[in-house]
């Protein structure tokens, strides 16, 4: 035993030692065996199989493969007649052999850290682009083995931490080795995320397009710093150029910020290969439109147990239908042609990796693009030829299986890894089938059959079966015949499955022999599927957005006349009574009477109202982040980065006669991000949601809530504290944005900066403000700095304190944007009043109201009728408080805004007068198309009523059927505010 | 008529130099009779051009213009305008805080879970600058309610012209507020992630807690009470039946579970505020008699799959099932809000109810929610003259514009500070 010790470890120690390295254990030899795999199916790769065939491996590397090769004397032969030949699997995107670094602990009453921690390096400490893997790897056999199981052979791991997070490595799982030879690459692609590191509190950035505004400004400062213009030395940049030629895999998550990330690439022309979250398939198009190579989890949700009502009536039905659809996404991916791998990243247990993978094959993956997925696509991703398949001069990583690795019967046995093997299960004879059994002179019929990984034994005397006790491991078979209470006990090591001969006692306990001869027409009685193939799943339909009150098909544009209604142009108090209108192509066409239109379709106005389209100046929804709190200037970021069209409240809107928002950024900071300004066109991806040639605004804010008067007695420490900060502030910025520009336009070399290109455009007038403002004080400050840069305020939004200052706004040339009635909810608004709007418009200066709420915002009409309560406007004046004023204030109103032939046909129809308690929107018309209306939303509550219904019953089939559960969960809906954090 | 503008310039000099609220009127001591208006009643039934009268702060008639009665008093001629009983807003925590962010002005949640014993009357802030805002929008009478806790404390109904709280009182101590525990709890489901709600595991412990505290009080109080136990001491009006308990719930299961745990505790004067899923408890809510303040129409839908326009049918769905529904406060600027009441009773009635069902609920509804029907509520001979002119629909914000409020039959101000400024600020520009 101990000599066999001995040389097991003579063995290993010669095979992998480095060949130049001296020994001292005994002979130096060179282990250079052949093996030969003769008889196997052998899938070279995912499109290339050959039956019966031969494949040759010396020294971690296959030397030959095919269907008559020629085998070389003194090769080691294994014979794999019956069995097939894979490639193993490689999974790159792992954190294999590298622990997450801990999480700084979050003490209470900590103070917030601005500044980075390093020096040296990047000033953001999550800009992380010099870590290596390799100096953090640690061998982990345990972990190893697991995803040897699995049939991973390598893996390309990293540390998964920070937005740029370093290079990864290529490495084989191989145990019986060791870090000499089982790393293939030691710098194997580039790794990003949307994730802080957890090495750092540092706060900046506190949000996702945070996160996307230093990616780019990254990138532009390792450009800066490769032409040799920084003074200092910053090994984050030096690493990042450094590595720019390898695969740049982002982590991004949802199919949104895969979009996200791959919109940065585009602007760097980098093609980033992403990682997504699962749900790519609910924008299936985009996905596809990013070119990209996508890594994808398979870690699809257990059905939610809805056996308990009152539970069940929680879940939306997005998370229902994620339930049915998860598993369908490999296939639609598949379907659409996007190139994709998959990962075992993100499964909870690493174990779930292969049944939900053969849950992917039912829901229609192809075993051949699962076998891509897993072989030559993550192969192709790292740019690799000789992973992945089994070509001649390929690594010797390959699997050896029963039948189709993805078929749920088949046994792996071993997977072999840079040509060492690793038995996962060992090889047994078959001996399913029936055998004649004869000993003691008696005949038994015996069936073997399987039981789960078992295998299970019949003893027959004649017509009478007998009890008997069975096993069969390591090819060894241990059988006990109760016959009659006479027990024989029989022993025999299977080699010829014919014949199987053996040795035992009877029941005086006498040697016997025994032989067992296979009938020979007796097929293999293998446990065939009892329930076939099961039916394939039924996969809920996907809808724009892919939520409850989603379009299955895009609203299309139309011909649309409304008759005989009361038409409020907007323009002018004109009041239009029994006249009609004409919408075509997107546009307002013609407003008048007896109107004719051989292909409109007719909309009988009696009795109803249209007007333009509700303009929401200040809003916060259909966004996936507010503020970038970790500046007290953010000018950097942008809102457009961060649009979610998926937010239920922009269909909300709609039902309340909003067709145009500005989505703004919070009030976090003196100079906050720019916004986006879209229409609510429902269904539609981000991008088309946005304005063409979207005027360009910015947030800016006063008051509390840039000082941090209410965020708690911790934050303390960023500057400023007070207004009289704010103000430098503006003038510091403002200052430099100047003479950046003047650099700029001077034709000298310059760092490009986003920031203070951002605040150039606002000094050139391309960018206009919107600013968060309340006190009187802070509003003649803010538009006294302005004029010294010679510019104007746009808009000053909220502005409660307007009325004091109207005729100073009016001089200036500032809009005031405001809530109709809020007052009372921090010290700033105590002087906040209601006839703020109308002595602000009794001064000239251009009103609108504002919702900042996703509640407020779909009863706009409502909160501009107040302005005729407190102030005494009139219902002309209050209505376009919520249409051209804003309008205007958006430099949209050559657009939107009003009724006037040439406008877009942004337009509501009203139940009646749109000013009053009692009228609610019917129709709203976005660009011609009908992007709400009521009649249609009736269908759509019935419609997810019943799905919810179908979905239930599919869920209570799962559960009483046996499968695991999990308990309803519901992520709560963030509504965002200014203020919100 | 120049003594007049003397006098309101006097007025208006004075008013505007202190920092202060609006001086509670004197008794009345001039009789009113109020013509030609739209009477709405508040008990759903209207009379047009109509006679309204009052004395000593009670109505001492209501009925036609066209009566040929005698006008007592001054007569006040509202051809054109509307009538009603002063909206009541229940379920309010109007004066106990002025000034959110203000931690100082917070007074409206003690430390501790069960706290019958917290009165929120002796905190009432009759010169709250957020109450008067109240009164120009028709809206004169509140139950105010103590916030936070299992059990929350004790409300009274108060009116919104008084020196002090005493003087405000309309009812003491009328109700004890509990709220009851969700099935659903919070928790944050990965760092900084969005919170998820998952199932409460400790509802039937909490259940179980508020049954046994009040088995607890039932035996204190049965007992020879030697030592003084003031919470349950608190509490004893709820065995008797003189004082409600309103039980601030959500969902159809927590329903029956509360109104279940009280009957079996012989508490039976019962109380749901905000009530998500009454409606499908109705019959149960119906046979005990219990009625349901809904939380204000203007909220989004709980859920992502919910009808917009949901918490605008409310009232309508609850109110065709049979069940007697109040209109209630509560939530994230529930007092500079309450101004809105009349409007969200006006949503409801866009979204199917009656429009004078809906002015009901925020007057003899809410009256009778808070036991005080038989003073206000309506528009009553007998019931005190706490009553306001609008120029147009009071539940319209485009035509709610109220000219003349009477509580208990004494004019009120309706200047605010926000009416002082418009003023100042309008003065300012008329006189650049």
């Amino acid at each position: 035993m101990k000599k066999l010790l001995l040389l097991l470890l003579l063995n290993v120690s010669v095979f992998y030692s480095q060949e130049y390295f001296p020994t001292n254990t005994g002979v130096k030899t060179t282990e250079n065996e052949i093996v030969a795999f003769t008889n196997a199916t052998i899938n070279i790769s995912p499109t290339k199989t050959i039956k019966n065939g031969t494949l040759v491996i010396q020294n971690k590397k296959v030397i030959n493969v095919g269907k008559n090769v020629n085998i070389p004397k003194g090769t080691r032969i294994i014979d794999l007649k019956g069995k097939l030949i894979y490639p193993s699997f490689i999974d790159v995107y792992s954190t294999f052999g590298i622990k997450k670094p801990k999480r700084t602990p979050r003490r209470r009453g900590r103070v917030p850290v601005y500044d980075a921690t390093r020096k040296g390096y990047y000033w953001n400490d999550h800009i992380r682009p010099e870590t290596d893997a390799f100096s953090l790897f640690n061998f982990n056999k345990k972990e190893a083995k697991e995803l040897v199981n699995l049939g991973f052979g390598v893996v390309n791991t990293h540390s998964d931490d920070g937005i740029m997070q370093g290079n990864g490595m290529l490495v084989s799982l191989s145990s019986n080795s060791s870090n000499a030879h089982r790393i293939l690459e030691e710098v194997s692609g580039n790794y990003l995320s949307f994730s802080k590191s957890s090495k750092s509190t540092q706060a900046y950035p506190t949000s996702r397009m945070g996160a996307i505004a230093l990616l780019r400004q990254t990138y532009m400062d390792a450009d800066w710093y490769q032409k040799g213009n920084a003074k200092n030395t910053d090994l984050s940049l030096e690493a990042l150029n450094k590595n720019k030629k390898l695969t740049q895999i982002f982590n991004a998550g949802s199919y949104l910020d895969a979009l996200r990330a791959d919109k940065i690439g585009d602007q760097f022309n980098i093609q980033y290969t992403i990682l997504g979250s699962g749900n790519e398939f609910e924008r299936i198009d985009e996905i596809k439109a990013t070119n990209a190579k996508f890594i994808i989890p398979v870690n699809f949700r257990k059905a939610y147990d809805v056996s308990n009502q009152f539970w069940a009536e929680q879940i939306s039905l997005h998370d229902m239908r994620n339930w049915n659809q998860e598993p369908a996404n490999p296939a639609m991916l598949a379907k659409k042609g996007i190139s994709f791998a998959l990962t075992t990243h993100n499964l909870k247990s690493k174990k779930d990796f292969t049944k939900n993978l053969q849950k992917a094959i039912t829901y229609g993956l192809s075993t051949s693009d699962a076998l891509a997925s897993l072989t030559t696509v993550p192969a192709e991703i790292l740019g690799r030829t000789d992973i992945g398949n089994l070509n001649t001069g390929s690594y010797a990583n390959f699997l050896i299986t029963s039948g189709n690795i993805f078929d749920k019967k088949t046994t792996v046995y071993e997977n072999w890894i840079l040509g060492s093997q690793n038995i996962i299960k060992p090889i047994k004879k078959d001996i399913f089938g029936k055998y004649t059994l004869t000993t003691n002179g008696k005949t038994y019929d015996v069936s073997f059959t399987e039981k789960g990984k078992k295998v299970k034994a019949d003893i027959k005397l004649g017509d009478k079966k007998l009890k008997s006790n069975f096993s069969f491991i390591d090819n060894w078979i241990q059988l006990t015949i109760n016959d009659a209470n006479e027990f024989v006990q029989l022993v025999g090591k299977v080699t010829d499955t014919k014949t199987i001969e053996g040795t035992g006692k009877n029941s005086f306990g006498n040697a016997i022999t025994w032989s067992a001869l296979k009938n020979d027409n007796s097929i293999s009685l293998r446990k065939k599927d009892k329930k076939k193939t099961k039916t394939a799943p039924i996969v809920q339909a996907v809808s724009f957005p892919n939520i409850g009150f989603g379009n299955y098909t895009k609203p299309k544009q139309e011909t649309i006349l409304i008759k005989n209604a009361t038409i409020w142009t907007g323009e002018n108090d004109e009041v239009f009574e029994n006249s009609d209108i004409l919408l075509k192509d997107g546009k307002i066409t013609k407003i008048g009477k007896n109107l004719k239109s051989s292909r409109a379709k007719i909309i009988d106005g009696t009795g109803k109202y249209v007007t333009a389209g509700i303009i929401d100046e200040h809003s916060h929804i259909g966004t996936s982040a507010v503020n970038e709190a970790g500046h007290n200037s953010t000018a950097e970021v942008t809102i457009e980065d961060v649009i979610n069209p998926d937010d239920v409240n922009l269909y909300r809107n709609l039902a309340g006669g909003v067709t145009s928002i500005q989505i703004l950024h919070g009030s976090a900071n003196p100079i906050g991000g720019r916004s986006a300004i879209i229409k609510l066109k429902w269904g539609e991806n981000a991008e088309n949601l946005l304005y063409k040639n979207t005027p360009k605004f910015i947030k800016f804010a006063l008051g509390e809530n840039v000082k941090q008067s209410n965020w708690g007695d911790r934050n303390v420490i960023r500057f400023p504290q007070t207004r009289m900060g704010v103000e430098q502030v503006y003038i510091d910025y403002f200052q430099r944005a100047k003479e950046y520009d003047a650099k700029k336009k001077s034709g000298q070399p310059y760092r490009k900066d986003i920031e203070l290109e951002t605040l150039a455009e606002i000094i050139n007038k391309e960018r206009f403000i919107s600013c968060h403002s309340y006190i009187q004080s802070e509003i003649n400050m803010l538009m006294k700095v302005a004029e010294q840069f010679n510019f104007n305020i746009n808009t000053f939004t909220h502005i409660l304190e307007g009325y004091k200052v109207a005729d100073k706004m009016k001089k200036h040339g500032a809009g005031g944007s405001t809530f109709s009635d809020w007052w009372a909810y921090k010290y700033e608004v105590n002087d906040a009043i209601p006839y703020n709007a109308a002595i602000m418009h009794k001064q000239g200066v251009t009103v609108a109201i504002n919702s900042d709420d996703a509640e407020m915002s779909r009863r706009l009409n409502q909160e501009a009728a107040k302005t005729m309560k407190y102030g005494g406007l009139t219902a002309q004046e209050a209505w376009r408080m919520v249409t051209i004023n804003p309008a205007k204030l958006l430099h949209l109103d050559k657009r939107t805004g009003s009724l006037i032939e040439g406008k877009d046909a942004d337009v509501v129809l009203w139940s009646g007068n749109p000013l009053s308690v009692y009228s609610k929107a019917e129709k709203t018309i976005v660009d011609g198309t009908i992007y709400f209306d009521l009649e249609k939303d009736l269908e759509k509550r019935k419609a997810i009523k019943a799905e919810k219904n179908k979905l239930i019953k599919m869920m209570l089939e799962e559960k009483l059927g046996g499968a695991e559960t999990q308990k309803p969960s519901k992520k709560e809906h963030q509504l965002f505010h200014c203020d919100t954090e | 008529m120049k003594k007049h503008i003397i006098y309101s310039f006097i007025c208006f000099l004075f008013l505007g130099n202190i920092f202060g609220q609006q001086t509670p009127a004197p008794k009345q001591t001039t009789d009113y009779s109020i013509e030609g208006a739209t009477a709405h009643l508040g008990n759903g039934k209207i009379i047009e051009n109509s006679l309204i009268m009052f004395s000593n702060g009670k109505i001492s008639f209501v009925g036609s213009a066209n009566s040929r009665i005698a006008r007592k008093g001054k007569v006040i001629n509202a051809k054109g305008k509307h009538i009603y009983p002063g909206f009541i807003v229940a379920n309010s925590s109007l004066g106990l805080a002025e000034i959110d962010a203000v931690r100082a002005t917070r007074d409206f949640d003690e430390v501790g879970s069960m706290l019958p014993h917290i009165r929120s009357i002796i905190a009432y802030n009759t010169e709250s600058k957020i109450i008067e805002t109240m009164r120009p929008n028709g809206v004169l009478l509140a139950q105010i309610t103590p916030r936070g806790g299992i059990i929350s404390g004790t409300s009274s109904v108060v009116q919104f012209d008084a020196w002090n709280w005493q003087d405000a009182v309309v009812k003491l101590d009328e109700g004890i507020h509990i709220n009851w525990p969700n099935i659903f709890s919070y928790g944050r489901s990965s760092f900084g992630g969005a919170r998820s709600l998952k199932p409460n595991e400790k509802y039937s412990e909490n259940i179980t807690k508020i049954k046994e505290y009040f088995e607890a009080a039932k035996r204190y109080l049965a007992s020879d009470k030697k030592t003084k136990n003031l919470p349950f001491e608190a509490v004893k009006n709820l065995f008797n039946g003189t004082q409600k308990i309103f039980i601030h719930v959500n969902g159809a299961k927590n329903i029956v579970d509360a109104i279940d745990t009280f009957k079996t505790l012989n508490i039976t004067n019962i109380v749901i505020v905000e009530g998500k899923e009454a409606e499908k408890v109705a019959n149960l809510l119906k046979k005990n008699n219990i009625p349901v303040i809904l939380k204000r129409a203007h909220r989004l839908p709980g859920n992502e799959d919910e009808d917009y326009d949901l918490p605008f049918r409310n009232a309508k769905i609850l109110s065709d099932a049979g069940i007697l529904v109040g209109l209630g406060m509560g939530g994230d600027m529930e007092r500079m809000s309450s101004r809105n009441l009349p409007f969200y009773a006006g949503t409801y009635a866009a979204y199917g109810l009656d429009k004078e069902k809906a002015v009901q609920i925020i007057t003899e509804n809410n009256a009778k929610i808070l036991g005080i029907d038989d003073k206000v509520g309506t528009l009553e001979v007998g019931k005190n003259a706490t009553i306001f002119i609008s120029e147009g629909d009071a539940l319209d914000m485009s035509t709610n514009n109220v000219t003349d409020a009477f509580i208990d039959g004494r004019k009120i101000s309706l200047e605010t500070h926000q009416t002082k400024l418009w003023k100042r600020y309008s003065n300012k520009y008329k006189n650049q």
